[in-house]
């Protein structure tokens, strides 16, 4: 099985109903996208799928052969945070940070349709992404600011 | 005193210096832990009243501060840093922190109880502060002039006469300071900070928002495999047998089973998975009590015989014209923390190693001695900044499983726990049953306060009111529900009683429920917050139709809550809405403005949901809502508008925050819901269906 990732081509070999997830961290070690809930309800795990902000512990790996999958890895463009990534550490929007991968892929998905959004969008949009902390307003400060 | 003797001489090349230059000063996600147990067995450390014990300044001049404190999103790492940045004179991103592991850290109970401000950074202080007295008095010899001429700033040593200088690194050359801390040391008072008392961002925060930092869950290591457990189905069910010969999927599973602990280890999660599916195994169950039948559960098993209230009790209550006898009924709820339960285990030379997601590392290498039989010498717990906890990881049930695992397979081993075994085989925060009598005079001030608490515990119990006669009780009971430690422990049901009588009283009296608290008060802190709570609030601003306003208060370690709630009532289909809270915090003086606000929103906002809907739901041992779609918390479109006012207090000694603004939430939503719809409620969650009154 092949599949691109931030850019790069890889093939591999895994059991038949792995998740997205579980190949992105075991397989590529690419553990910036974290497990919450295995049941796509708390977003933890959220990455780019050809630009949606997807749940990769509900999607198989096999799944996504032929399209183009970001990670949180793959936000950065030669050593510079993206402005998403550069906001949340702006407006101290976490606490643990266990959510801030996933809260952060949301983000760009929302901004990359919706440049200026406002605040019920922005609620809308991130309803899927729990952060257990609960700094949700400065997560709201960031997404705008950004 | 752990680890006593003395730390002079290096033992086999590797002394604590060299040994810290290894591991970079960093946490040891480097995988250096052959070096690291070869370390453990020979090398003699400064005991806990040395200086070293606490603080080391490499040659390079970077400053490791070693505390069993662990960071799980508090920011501590960041406030122990600032305080220590403060007392010795450094820079806050020349200090190194080296948190919670069992090797290299002072002895710590546990990170818990909102001690870490109150008492680590205080003994941070006394060690920065004594080091610096060392320093300049080392510099003194050394120029050979007066100690007092010179001055320790920066990171460096000055003599402004003669203009020398000299780095603390230079100066100290590495080695370890192990004269003991001064208790008496002059400590920098809070109106004379500059580093500690400023909004100092996140120690390390872009390694969190990048993906790079390592959780224990994202940690690995070569050879390392994936570990699961077989989970009973129920609480109190036993094994009668179990088939494991299916389970051996593949060559390179392996399937452990010792007396009832039964796992398999596999080279990938979900082959893991796979094969412990293929188990069959039978069990026993027993009768397990239900949460239909809970509160009465909790008074019949109540473990302590009810102490009738003195006669004075009843008398004032009797006598009182003002009465309020109402019963509370508090559920169990569970913690959640993003980052499920995990551990990495590896044995070398019958040497164990753990990092562990846990409050407790010094508590889970006592854990793991114990299931394992071996000495607790034997075994170093290390805890990387993990994914949150909130008093829901005290206990090492990972990091005893991985380890099982990894000493059957002899190969390194991860456990990850899944949602489902966090929610099922961790721990809840107690439910309760809160019985409470108040009396109270004509001119509304308390007479009588009677108060039982069933299970839910004591913290946050006594009555901040003044009240001649009073009886105030924790009844312990027997839980069905494994039980524990949660942010703010009882104080949350405790003060949601506290307060509600409080309204309940005000309001048969037709007193404002604010002035009726203040004049029943004499703690002027506790005062302070409600004032400053209600005066952002805009308490006597009149409401608008279909608004309704309340208030709590509450004294919970130290620190101080004053909290407001306006809530929306849509008469004609029910619907409750929490339109803003105000709240009021005061916890001495601040150390970081920044995190502090960051720390009370998360506190209070996390409160919404065992004030509105969280609740365990169960049945037959068994857990009903054991997932986050099933068991709700409060996300995004549960935010109401929050104001957040932050009392300084540079007068009165820093006190934690994790935890005291929790306690208003419930009370304050709750009060505003009776003052608008007149429906007085008893329980949390306060609307366990939904935003909508069910009258």
């Amino acid at each position: 099985m092949k599949i691109n990732v931030n850019g790069t081509d890889y093939t591999l070999n895994v059991p038949a109903n792995t998740s997205l997830l579980d190949a992105l961290r075991v397989n590529l070690n690419l553990t910036g996208s974290k497990y919450g809930c295995g049941e796509g309800a708390c977003g933890a795990c959220k990455v780019l799928i050809d630009g949606h902000a997807t749940p990769s512990c509900i999607t198989p790996v096999a799944s996504v052969e032929n399209k183009i999958v970001i990670t949180i890895e793959g936000l950065e463009k030669d050593g510079q945070l993206h402005p998403l990534q550069q906001a949340f550490l702006d407006e101290d929007a976490f606490q643990c940070a266990y959510c801030s991968s996933g809260m952060i892929i949301s983000a760009v998905a929302l901004k990359a349709k919706n440049p200026n959004p406002g605040r019920q969008e922005i609620i809308e949009a991130m309803q899927g992404n729990i952060c257990r902390c609960c700094v949700y307003p400065r997560i709201i400060n960031a997404i705008s600011k950004a | 005193m752990k680890n006593p003797g003395t730390a002079q001489t290096p033992v086999e090349g590797l002394n604590r210096r060299n040994f810290l230059k290894l591991l970079g000063g960093g946490i040891a996600v480097a995988l250096t832990y052959s070096d690291l147990n070869a370390l453990s067995k020979h090398t003699a450390f400064a005991g806990d009243d040395a200086i070293a014990a606490w603080i080391h300044i490499l040659e390079n001049g970077t400053v490791t501060v070693y505390t069993g404190k662990v960071e799980v999103g508090q920011n501590i790492r960041t406030s122990l840093s600032q305080a220590v940045a403060e007392e010795l004179s450094v820079p806050v991103n020349s200090i190194e922190m080296i948190m919670g592991d069992t090797l290299l850290t002072p002895y710590d109970r546990g990170t818990y109880g909102s001690l870490t401000t109150p008492v680590m950074a205080l003994q941070l202080r006394k060690a920065a502060a004594s080091l610096k007295e060392v320093l300049t008095d080392m510099a003194a010899k050394q120029w050979n002039v007066a100690k007092q001429t010179v001055e320790a700033k920066n990171g460096q040593v000055i003599h402004a006469a003669s203009g020398k200088t000299m780095s603390f690194g230079d100066l100290t050359k590495g080695k370890k300071i192990l004269l003991a801390v001064n208790n008496q040391v002059q400590l920098t008072p809070a109106e004379k900070w500059s580093v500690a008392g400023t909004p100092v961002a996140k120690v390390n925060a872009k390694s969190f928002v990048s993906g790079k930092h390592k959780y224990v869950s994202d940690m690995t290591m070569p050879g390392m495999v994936y570990g699961k457990i077989l989970r009973a189905p129920s609480y109190g069910a036993s094994l009668i047998a179990a088939d494991i010969k299916n389970a051996k999927i593949s060559p390179d599973v392996h399937v452990v089973k010792e007396d009832n602990f039964i796992g398999v280890t596999a080279p990938d999660p979900q082959t893991a998975a796979n094969a412990l599916a293929r188990i069959e195994a039978r069990w026993k169950t027993t009768a397990q009590p239900s949460r239909a039948e809970i509160f009465t559960y909790l008074k019949t098993h109540s473990q302590d015989k009810e102490e009738k209230a003195g006669e004075g009790v009843d008398k004032a209550f009797q006598a009182a014209p003002v009465q309020v006898q109402q019963h509370f009924e508090v559920q169990y709820i569970a913690h959640v923390p993003l980052e499920p339960r995990a551990a990495l285990a590896v044995w070398e030379n019958e040497k164990l190693t753990v990092w562990t997601g846990t409050q407790r590392p010094f508590g889970v290498q006592e854990e793991l001695a114990e299931i394992l039989s071996i000495p607790k010498n034997d075994i170093r717990v290390m805890m990387p900044d993990t994914g949150s906890a909130y008093g829901g990881k005290h206990s090492g049930e990972a990091a005893v499983e991985a380890a099982r695992l990894s000493r059957a397979v002899g190969k390194p081993v991860k456990v990850m726990w899944t949602r489902e075994e966090e929610f099922k085989w961790a721990y809840f925060r107690p439910g309760g049953l809160i019985e409470v009598a108040a009396g109270a005079s004509n001119e509304g001030l308390l007479t009588s306060w009677e108060f039982h608490n069933y299970n839910s515990g004591g913290a946050g119990i006594e009555v901040p009111y003044e009240v001649a006669h009073r009886h105030i009780q924790y009844h312990p009971s027997d839980t069905p529900l494994k039980q524990g430690s949660y942010r703010g422990l009882a104080a949350t049901a405790n003060v949601f009683s506290i307060e509600s009588v409080m309204d309940d009283l005000a309001r048969q009296l037709k007193q404002d429920p604010l002035q009726f608290r203040l004049n029943n008060l004499k703690d002027e802190r506790l005062k302070q917050v409600l004032q400053a709570a209600a005066s952002k609030f805009g308490w006597t601003r009149p409401k608008e139709a279909g608004h309704g306003y309340g208030i709590a208060g509450a004294f919970i370690k130290n620190a101080y809550v004053g909290t407001c709630a306006e809530v929306i009532y849509n008469k004609s289909n029910g619907q409750l809405r929490v339109l803003r809270l105000v709240v009021a915090f005061e916890c001495g003086a601040i150390v970081n403005p920044m995190h502090l606000e960051n720390q009370v929103m998360g506190c209070v906002l996390q409160g919404l949901g065992g004030a509105l809907f969280e609740a365990v739901d169960f049945k037959d041992g068994r857990i009903l809502n054991p997932s986050l779609s099933s068991y709700r918390v409060p996300r995004f479109g549960d935010i109401p508008g929050l104001d957040i006012v932050l009392l300084n207090r540079k007068d009165i000694p820093s006190a934690g925050a994790g935890e005291a603004p929790i306690v208003g939430v419930a009370p304050a939503i709750r009060n505003a819901i009776a003052d608008v719809t007149g429906v007085k409620l008893y329980t949390l969650p306060l609307l366990p269906h939904g935003m909508t009154l069910k009258t």
